[in-house]
């Protein structure tokens, strides 16, 4: 680990100057990926930029009725607040299927979307990696890439975005809130994090400075019929190999409103709209639902020890699927043990 | 926590301690966070060590440059093969007590690098985190060479090793394998692997050295053998034991990693008499792959079965993995000649040597990678000649040990299938794979079981009283978790005929007298025996001071007439004769009086030829469910039946077979150590991606110990229980997968995507 | 042979941060300590304060062992910064209870024989009580989940669930569990009944 200087910053204005004064700084809102990372000497920050005193961890309703996620809100806290519970229940699921409990009361909301990939190889000094060292090669391809991206990949990199509370986020059309050195903007959510192509060690679409202040869920939180659906190497406490979010609205038996992500299968939460529109419209099949989940895997690539997933992906959309729409809600209000097959 | 003894003999006071459930005497210490492991001992002025470790498999350092990390205040030294002081030149001083044959690894030795994350350079500086940060720039040079890690490319150059390793069987092949698989009328023959897995104890590895002044140490190392780790410094560097005191009192986990000394407590010592100061030097989690491990097994079974169902021949052949410097053998297939009844057995075991550290014993090493083959070919076995998987186990019963032809000393493996199978409920199972169902799941039962040997090393034990009737019980023996502090507590309470507050029990400190390592099951035997001999001792002792004080019962008694109960000595024949114990050391006018047990580590055990096979056994009964579209696995039910001789103490006793279970499922399940052979490299060095069962993983876990007497084993009676009930747990996993799906899987751990 | 480097020689030294002064709030005392932004709360504890009940097993986050209460809540101390923690209320193991006056959780885990080595055990006992504090886990199958941020190597799970789950009948029962005084807590928010507070750090 690097050595650094920390300061804790008063207020998002101060935080952003001093992210701008400073060569090498960065934010640091619960610390558990970053220090992880420094740890492995992977980040490399000369200087830290505590956020605890911004406040930002509030999560309140807004006047077009959608949600507002603090960026330093826990996620902890966020996937157990009784509005997160009750009106966008895939969200609460989904971050209760990631990590640990104590991961949870530590890492933010924020923070949760600037989770770097868990890829070996860019872990490891030993080996090349692109997203780690532009141009020197990625040892993914060709090598142990049982947890890699069989979308969006690109010759440079196919490594996999871990969050599964991002996976909720995309399927629930969520806009990111920032705030940087030439004012605040929002991003929507399929635009925050980027596909490799050329420039893996690039994940996101955040200017240099940029802070993460929030992020708006929209009044539609499809609370009725939705499943978060993960599949991992043990029942808890690891990443997704495949996980889906499915979101349903239905009208009797007619899907009028659907969404789709997956999380594990490519480089940023892979939201596939083509698929939720060859759901609306349609009657909630399994017919149906293996349709839509062609789709998703219409492109997908397998680069050897990750093939698996191309067959794990399409099986576990239709099951996300399925549940989302013959959901009971008295059955299913257990969200922290529901990600499990 | 002394307490006076001066008990009525008209009170009776249980002290019948052995076979009862105890909570451990180490629990309050343990619980509250004060038991205190290798890398706690804050030492005044303690100097911190980071160890670099090379990025590739072979090759050679070309340069080292320290300068820069030297210059940053704070930096006290950069040790590598360039400054390492010149040492102990013979091999044989680098070997310790379980040294496979062969050339140990020599930290720092040279340019060479021989396997990847190999220790290149020991960074000491003030604190812990610029130790950490300098290791973290320090530029090294490399000429990378063309490594081989890929065990299944050197099948055909792999050798049958020599003897060269403790405890390690050649095994025996007997009758015509080739004439048993022609006369059979059903068959089976099939491949299985398995990867390499890493103990991974909670504990990473750590040495806290405190400088005493002139050579003399005070060494905190986290070690499954105190007394290995002083004769390997002592040869090493030179040192008198006096110099070279080793202590362990707690070990975070072992499972083996501790059995031989690890580089961290080589470099800790060298960096502390190099700079005359206190150094600790902790391995980090990715470098707790750096060593070894168990080693990948290639394995390949055969068998027929007559038309009785019986074993017509078995025929087990394995190649492990070994590193190039040492030849490290475990019993792999040897069991398979051992655990059922059979003439015609063909047996086979090779090496084959790669770019990697040497492996090392892993939690039952050999017999769980050897029981993963056997146990699931019995299953498939069974299948072939259309019997239940039970009921051909039993039809195959062996009472006799073929393979060394001596009798059991006991066996009551019997036991296990049939009270194991009634209290999972077998008889219920119908035999048809994916048959089962429970609501949308596929349920599947799959057995399996095994064999381990009972042993027993030589241990020393000073038991000694002191004047307020308090018993001290001290050997070098360590502990790991497996309740060593607890046993030895109850059988010399029980012995001496003291409450369990009234006595104490130390180990871990080579000023103690000495024990054998901390493993192969062997402790409780071997330490527990010496502990009850070295209190018979000790009451020959009390009793020669009762006779002194001129106590008219005590006159003409001998050993035999007396006993101790109640914290008193009396006669057999009339329990109103008697003394209390503290008044007999008090009247000796010596602060304490005390006693050894008599016999030397290495000096008995191998005289006599055996009259007996000495093995404990289990059967392990099995329930999985799996998702028949997602194919995942649960498992939701396990019986493990042991049969292991005396059981000490149940209650830590189950906890060794629940955490077998456990160890079980996670080898079925998840736990491999995957290596990029295009690096040489274990990648899932973390315990995020090297993954093992949580608590969300295990659910109803039942331990029977079927009841085993066994007077030629060792006078308590016990077999040991560390390994044993491992044993077969994964293959039942992969054969209760094969019940509820229909798919064999043969390649270990059975991960998602062999499902599908 | 091919040439390979670790470390790129042109990368310097970066300058070694200052030491600060900081105070930690760790079981109901204010502990004064001299360090660089770079300790983690872990190493603080462990290294700099000598209370080494909490263990490290990873440092990345990944085992459990390193669990302490942070106003309340469990969290991984291996991945937070000293610095960070500043104003907090820390509990850890030494805490919660002591060998003489040991906690219900504690009691709990020597009665059903939930470790082994013990190194793992006072994370999971912190843990323990973090899931206590949440109040969100009442049955078997949600009390295994929301441990399964701890790794016990030696596999003692369906022990550490008894004992668990006997703490959590206890308070359901009505019975007291603690031993410590439980003032209400502003940081108890997630308590599933009002008798179920944290337990307060000893003052």
């Amino acid at each position: 680990m690097n050595s650094f200087t920390f300061t804790q910053a008063p207020a998002v204005d101060a935080a952003v100057q001093e992210s701008v004064a400073h060569d090498g700084a960065a934010y640091i809102g619960g610390g558990t990926n970053l220090i992880d990372l420094m740890k492995e000497n992977v980040a490399r920050p000369t200087h830290l930029i505590g956020l605890k005193k911004l406040g930002l961890d509030a999560i309140e309703t807004l006047p077009d009725g959608g949600l507002r996620l603090g960026a330093l809100a826990t996620n902890a806290d966020t996937a157990w607040h009784p509005e997160v519970e009750k009106r966008y229940p895939l969200l609460s699921q989904a971050i209760l299927a990631g990590a640990s409990p104590q991961l949870r009361n530590m890492a933010t909301d924020g923070g949760n979307l600037m989770q770097r990939t868990r890829c070996y190889y860019f872990y490891d000094l030993a080996t090349p990696c692109n997203k780690r060292e532009p141009g020197s090669g990625c040892s993914a391809i060709g090598g142990y890439n049982r947890i890699h991206a069989i979308l969006g990949t690109s010759e440079q990199c196919i490594a996999t975005h871990p969050s599964d509370m991002c996976v909720a986020l995309a399927a629930l059309e969520a806009t990111v809130r920032v705030s940087g050195p030439h004012g605040e903007r929002t991003i929507p959510f399929e635009d925050f994090h980027r596909l490799p192509g050329t420039t893996p060690h690039l994940d996101n679409t955040l200017m240099p400075g940029e802070l993460i202040t929030g992020l708006d869920l929209p009044a539609q939180g499809f609370e009725k019929h939705f499943s978060y659906l993960k599949l991992r190497d043990r029942t808890s406490y690891a990443f997704a190999l495949v996980s889906v979010a499915a979101a349903l609205e239905l009208d009797g038996n007619t899907i009028t409103a659907a969404r789709l992500a997956l999380g594990g299968v490519a480089h940023k939460p892979w939201r596939d709209q083509a698929a939720e529109a060859l759901l609306v419209g349609q009657p909630a099949t399994v017919d149906t639902f293996r349709r839509a989940a062609a789709k998703v895997v219409e492109g997908a690539q397998g680069y050897g020890s990750n093939d698996f997933k191309i067959e794990l992906a399409r099986r576990a959309i239709v099951r996300a699927l399925k549940q989302a729409a013959e959901m009971n809600q008295e059955l299913d209000s257990n969200a922290f043990l529901n990600s499990n097959p | 926590m002394s307490q006076t003894i001066a008990t009525p003999p008209s009170i009776h006071l249980d002290t019948d301690y052995i076979g009862k459930p105890t909570s451990r005497v180490d629990g309050p210490a343990k619980v509250a966070g004060t038991a205190k492991y290798a890398a706690e001992f804050n030492v005044p002025n303690l100097l911190y060590g980071y160890v670099v470790s090379s990025p590739i498999a072979k090759g050679k350092i070309t340069r080292i440059d320290a300068a820069p990390v030297l210059a940053l205040p704070g930096v006290r030294q950069v040790f590598s093969h360039e400054n390492v002081p010149h040492l102990a030149f013979l091999d044989r001083s680098y070997k310790d007590d379980v040294a496979p044959g062969g050339s140990p690894f020599r930290p720092l030795h040279d340019a060479e690098i021989k396997f990847s994350q190999q220790p290149v350079a020991l960074v000491v500086a003030d604190t812990f985190e610029l130790a950490r940060y300098a290791a973290s720039i320090l530029h090294i040079e490399y000429e990378e060479a063309a490594h081989e890690t890929e065990l299944a490319r050197h099948i055909d150059d792999a050798y049958e090793p020599g003897r060269g390793k403790t405890g390690y069987k050649p095994p025996k092949s007997r009758g015509n394998f080739g004439r048993g698989w022609e006369q059979g009328v059903a068959h089976m023959e099939a491949r299985y692997s398995h990867h390499a897995q890493h103990h991974n104890p909670m504990e990473n590895f750590a040495t806290t050295v405190e400088w005493l002044g002139d050579k003399k140490l005070k060494i905190y190392d986290k070690t499954q053998g105190a007394f290995n780790s002083q004769q390997y410094l002592t040869k090493i560097f030179g040192l008198s034991k006096d110099q070279a005191r080793v202590i362990s009192k707690y070990t975070g986990g072992g499972f083996g990693s501790g059995l031989r000394p690890q580089y961290q407590l080589f470099l800790a010592v060298m960096a502390a008499l190099e700079l005359e100061r206190s150094v600790r030097v902790s391995l980090t989690r990715q470098q707790m792959f750096s060593f070894g491990h168990r080693p990948e097994t290639l394995q390949h079974v055969a068998m027929a079965t007559n038309p009785d169902g019986s074993l017509a021949g078995i025929n087990h052949f394995a190649v492990a993995e070994t590193s190039q410097f040492e030849d490290f053998t475990e019993n792999v297939v040897g069991w398979s000649g051992m655990l059922y009844d059979c003439k015609n057995v063909k047996l086979g075991y090779r090496l084959a040597k790669l770019d990697v550290f040497t492996p090392l014993d892993m939690r039952a090493p050999g017999a769980a990678s050897g029981s993963i083959a056997l146990e699931i070919a019995m299953d498939e076995m069974a299948y072939a000649a259309g019997l239940d998987p039970l009921e051909f186990r039993l039809r195959n019963y062996s009472d006799f040990d073929q393979a060394e032809k001596l009798p059991y000393s006991s066996k009551n493996l019997r036991a296990c299938y049939h009270e194991g199978a009634a209290k999972f409920g077998w008889e219920r199972r119908s035999p048809e794979p994916g048959s089962m169902r429970d609501d949308n799941l596929l349920v599947g039962w799959g057995m399996g079981g095994g064999i381990w040997d009972a042993s027993k090393q030589p241990a020393q034990v000073l038991a000694s009283l002191d004047a307020d009737g308090h018993l001290t019980v001290s050997s070098g023996t360590n502990e790991i978790g497996t309740g060593t502090y607890t046993i030895m507590t109850q059988i010399a309470a029980e012995s001496m005929g003291l409450p369990l507050e009234a006595v104490t029990f130390i180990l871990g400190d080579t000023t103690l007298p000495e024990s054998p390592l901390q493993g192969g099951s062997w402790t409780a035997a071997s330490v527990g025996t010496a502990v009850q001999e070295a209190c018979t001792a000790l009451g020959e002792e009390l009793l020669k001071q009762a006779k002194k004080m001129d106590h008219p019962a005590f006159k003409d008694a001998k050993i035999d007439d007396v006993q101790f109960a109640n914290g008193q000595l009396r006669l057999r024949s009339d329990a109103t004769q008697a003394v209390v114990l503290r008044d007999l050391v008090q009247a000796s006018g010596e602060p304490k009086i005390e006693a050894k047990n008599s016999k030397l580590p290495g000096l008995i055990g191998m005289v006599k030829p055996p009259k007996y096979s000495m093995h404990a056994h289990n059967a392990v009964f099995v329930e999985v469910k799996v998702d028949p579209d997602l194919m995942t696995v649960h498992v939701t039910r396990v019986v493990n039946a042991v049969a292991a001789g005396r059981i000490i103490n149940p209650k830590t006793a189950r906890s060794q077979v629940l955490g077998s279970v456990v160890w079980g499922i996670s080898s079925a399940l998840m736990e491999e150590s995957v290596m990029d052979h295009r690096f040489g490299r274990f990648m899932n060095h973390s315990l995020a991606e090297y993954h093992v069962p949580v608590n969300a993983d295990i659910h109803d876990i039942d331990v029977i110990f079927v009841h085993e007497e066994d007077a030629a084993v060792n006078p308590l009676g016990i077999k040991g229980l560390g390994e044993v009930g491992l044993l077969g747990v994964a293959a039942a996993v992969a054969n209760a997968i094969y019940h509820a799906t229909g798919k064999r899987v043969r390649d270990l751990p059975i991960t998602i995507d062999k499902l599908l | 042979m091919s040439p390979v480097t670790q470390v790129p020689a042109e990368r310097p030294p970066v300058a070694l941060a200052p030491t600060q002064p900081i105070t930690l709030h760790i079981n109901g005392q204010d502990h004064f300590l001299t360090i660089a932004p770079w300790t983690t709360l872990l190493d603080a504890l462990r290294e700099y304060l000598a209370l080494t009940g909490t263990k490290q097993g990873c440092d990345h986050g990944q085992c459990g062992a390193c669990t302490v209460l942070v106003d309340g809540k469990r969290i991984n101390s291996c991945l937070s910064l000293a610095v960070m923690q500043e104003g907090a209320d820390i509990q850890t193991i030494e805490g919660l209870g002591t060998e003489e006056n040991l906690h219900p959780l504690q009691q709990a885990f020597i009665d059903h024989d939930a470790f082994q080595c013990g190194y793992c055990t006072p994370g999971q006992i912190c843990s323990a009580q973090g899931l206590i504090n949440e109040g969100k886990a009442k049955t078997e199958d949600e009390v295994r989940e929301l441990m399964s941020g701890n790794i016990c190597r030696c596999g003692a799970y369906s022990n550490i669930l008894t004992a668990i789950m006997e703490v959590l009948g206890n308070k359901e029962d009505g019975a007291e569990v603690s031993n410590a005084p439980m003032p209400k807590q502003e940081w108890s928010a997630g308590a599933a009944r009002a008798e179920m507070g944290p337990v307060e750090p000893a003052k």
